[in-house]
């Protein structure tokens, strides 16, 4: 029992990191109908790239997480307008799906070479420091980063239900053809919609480096456990990439705390099967654009 | 038999003709290693086409059941002894079999929806078996992987089984490719490509195809990965179950031309021998991964529908402007892009 508290507890902590990302990759098909397989790569870039801003000129990384965010938007909106535009075709989502997969790879191939192959580390000051509540450990750095993905996640709210811009996202996400013969310019939203959900991935990667160890293969673990989150939410729906995220990181926190870490990674998978099986929409996916 | 029938039997005769003699030349054992290498990686787009080409689902997990068949091969050597050298060769079909039994639940969930919830099905699966190959130590040993005992062949024409042994398997692919392109199958497939609400409407027979064409496809992607656990003789995770053969045969599938006969084996050739000397060249050095993931994108931008549709697209029309200025205008096939000509030119060997 004890164990499995524990396990909720760091999986419901965790899970404001993986709402981030999640939001971003769902933020990203909505608009354009990608499956951005980059997304976990981008999340690494970022990890690394706060890393050696700590390093190099001792910034912490919660605090480099604006600089962080801004430039992965600069990438995010280059790769759309370099990579991704330019496949206007019919089967541009399967096309994306790979062209997104060699985007990954080329991330990956950059940072072995930037950042070699081996694991590495954030170690802030207070990258050890816990609380013991009841028994129960929690970390500091886990809290912190769970609040700080929250408010990332309600600026991301604010920014798409309070701002033009935001109106334009939500009505491509919600009839793409509609959207453009009310005016809305489909090429710029698409190219800031990719630029929004990279800097989701940044700032969720600013947060992933003081959580865990990485190195420049760590994202195909992400990929899985991403794509499980929005499957499960019905691609399209940040709402749902929310509580996908809280499903998806607590099962696995406590079958890792209560079965064995070898086999959290399977949950993933088990989860995907069963959305697909019983509500192959997911949980808030519309029947238009879900995954039927 | 009509002409073009005779045409594409003496097209198969001479290569494969020449592959046969191939190894007779007395080449070189790194030449013969770099052949055995790009067979596999053509046996195993050709089979990645019958799904990801005709059918229109790019599956991004078909490494997985690469190492499936890798570790089926070395599970069932650490108990089997082997004497003449050619048991594991023997065992091949079953490894087939059984890749295929397991791809059927897989293709029952992933295949109810879309194309793109199939490729996160399949990528997702090809991690999770990665990760199983390494937490499953009592069966898998882990990342200290598996050996297979050294194949008694002698030293001089060490490769040459393995060799024989990878060109049947293209022959096999690239049988049933043509088969399916000549046969109610091919046209069912492209039908389903094309609308698959149309095809099941008409009557076309879609889940049971489609199921039918994925275990076939990942059945030979494994018996290919049989094979090469035992020329390299050691298993270990990370390469049984490597992302980049994924992306390596996708992308010479679409290289070459996806949805034809010849195109993944055209696109095999040319990036596998030119990967390999990449690799000669740049070393052991992440480099490599940068040039492949650069080849890929220039492809897709500026290649999309690859080598072969491309040439023949140029062919037709250049024959169709012939045959107007003679006055002539035969109603040619028309551009494979449309949903009807998806459909018409499945029934038609297409290169």
């Amino acid at each position: 029992m004890h164990a499995f508290i524990q396990g909720l507890i760091l999986g419901l902590l965790t899970a404001g990191v993986y709402a981030l990302m999640a939001s971003g990759q769902t933020l990203i098909f909505g608009i354009m109908n990608v499956i951005n397989l980059a997304q976990g790569a981008m999340v690494i870039l970022s990890a690394y790239i706060s890393y050696q801003l700590f390093k190099s000129f001792g910034i912490d990384p919660f605090l480099a997480i604006p600089i962080v965010t801004v430039g992965m938007f600069v990438i995010g909106v280059a790769v759309q307008l370099l990579f991704l535009r330019p496949l206007k075709r019919e089967d541009r989502a399967e096309l994306s799906l790979l062209v997104t997969f060699a985007i990954a790879l080329l991330i990956e191939g950059i940072m072995s070479i930037t950042w070699k192959t081996n694991y590495r580390s954030i170690n802030t000051s207070y990258a050890n420091s816990s609380w013991t509540v009841f028994g129960y450990q929690i970390t500091l750095v886990r809290l912190w980063a769970c609040v700080l993905s929250l408010v990332a996640l309600g600026l991301l709210y604010v920014l798409l239900n309070k701002t033009r811009f935001g109106r334009a996202v939500r009505a491509t996400v919600q009839n793409p053809e509609s959207a453009r013969l009310l005016g809305v310019e489909s090429d710029r939203v698409a190219a800031l919609g990719f630029g929004l959900g990279s800097a989701t991935a940044a700032a969720a990667g600013s947060v992933y480096g003081l959580l865990y160890a990485f190195y420049p293969g760590s994202h195909y673990d992400l990929i899985s456990l991403l794509l499980s989150i929005v499957v499960l939410g019905g691609l399209g729906s940040i709402g749902g990439a929310m509580v996908g995220a809280v499903v998806v990181s607590t099962s696995s926190a406590i079958v890792a705390s209560t079965i064995s870490p070898a086999w959290s990674a399977m949950t993933f998978f088990v989860i995907l099967i069963v959305v697909l099986v019983v509500r192959p929409r997911g949980l808030f996916g519309s029947t238009a654009r879900g995954a039927i | 038999m009509s002409k073009a029938l005779r045409l594409s039997a003496l097209r198969g005769a001479a290569f494969f003709g020449l592959l046969a003699a191939l190894p007779s030349f007395n080449l070189a054992h790194w030449v013969l290693n770099m052949l055995v290498f790009t067979l596999m990686y053509a046996a195993m787009s050709s089979a990645w086409n019958l799904v990801g080409g005709f059918t229109g689902y790019p599956s991004l997990g078909h490494a997985a059941f690469f190492g499936v068949g890798a570790y089926a091969v070395a599970l069932w050597f650490q108990h089997h002894a082997i004497h003449s050298g050619y048991e594991p060769f023997v065992i091949l079909p079953l490894v087939g079999v059984l890749a295929g039994l397991i791809g059927l639940p897989v293709a029952a969930v992933a295949m109810r929806t879309r194309a793109d919830v199939f490729a996160i099905v399949t990528i997702t699966l090809l991690f999770v078996a990665q990760t199983l190959a390494f937490n499953l130590h009592s069966i898998t040993h882990g990342a200290q992987g598996l050996s297979i005992d050294p194949a008694p062949f002698s030293p001089a024409t060490f490769e040459r089984p393995f060799y024989y042994v990878l060109v049947g398997l293209l022959a096999l692919a690239m049988g049933i490719t043509y088969l399916t392109i000549k046969s109610k199958v091919g046209l069912s497939l492209a039908s389903i490509r094309a609308d698959e609400d149309k095809a099941r409407g008409i009557g076309v027979r879609v889940s049971g195809l489609k199921l039918l064409t994925f275990c076939v496809s990942v059945g030979l992607t494994s018996m290919v990965g049989g094979v090469w656990a035992y020329y390299e003789g050691f298993v270990y995770p990370q390469f049984a179950f490597d992302p980049l053969i994924t992306i390596s045969i996708v992308l010479m599938t679409f290289l070459g031309g996806r949805g034809t006969l010849w195109g993944p084996i055209l696109g095999a050739f040319v990036l596998e021998l030119s990967q390999q000397n990449l690799a000669y060249r740049l070393g052991g050095s992440q480099f490599y991964l940068i040039a492949y993931a650069l080849v890929f994108l220039l492809i897709m931008l500026l290649l999309p529908r690859g080598i072969l549709p491309t040439i023949q697209d140029r062919l037709r029309y250049r024959r169709r402007r012939a045959g107007a200025a003679e006055g002539d205008d035969r109603p040619s096939a028309p551009a494979p892009r449309t949903a009807a000509a998806k459909v018409a030119v499945g029934g038609g060997e297409r290169a």
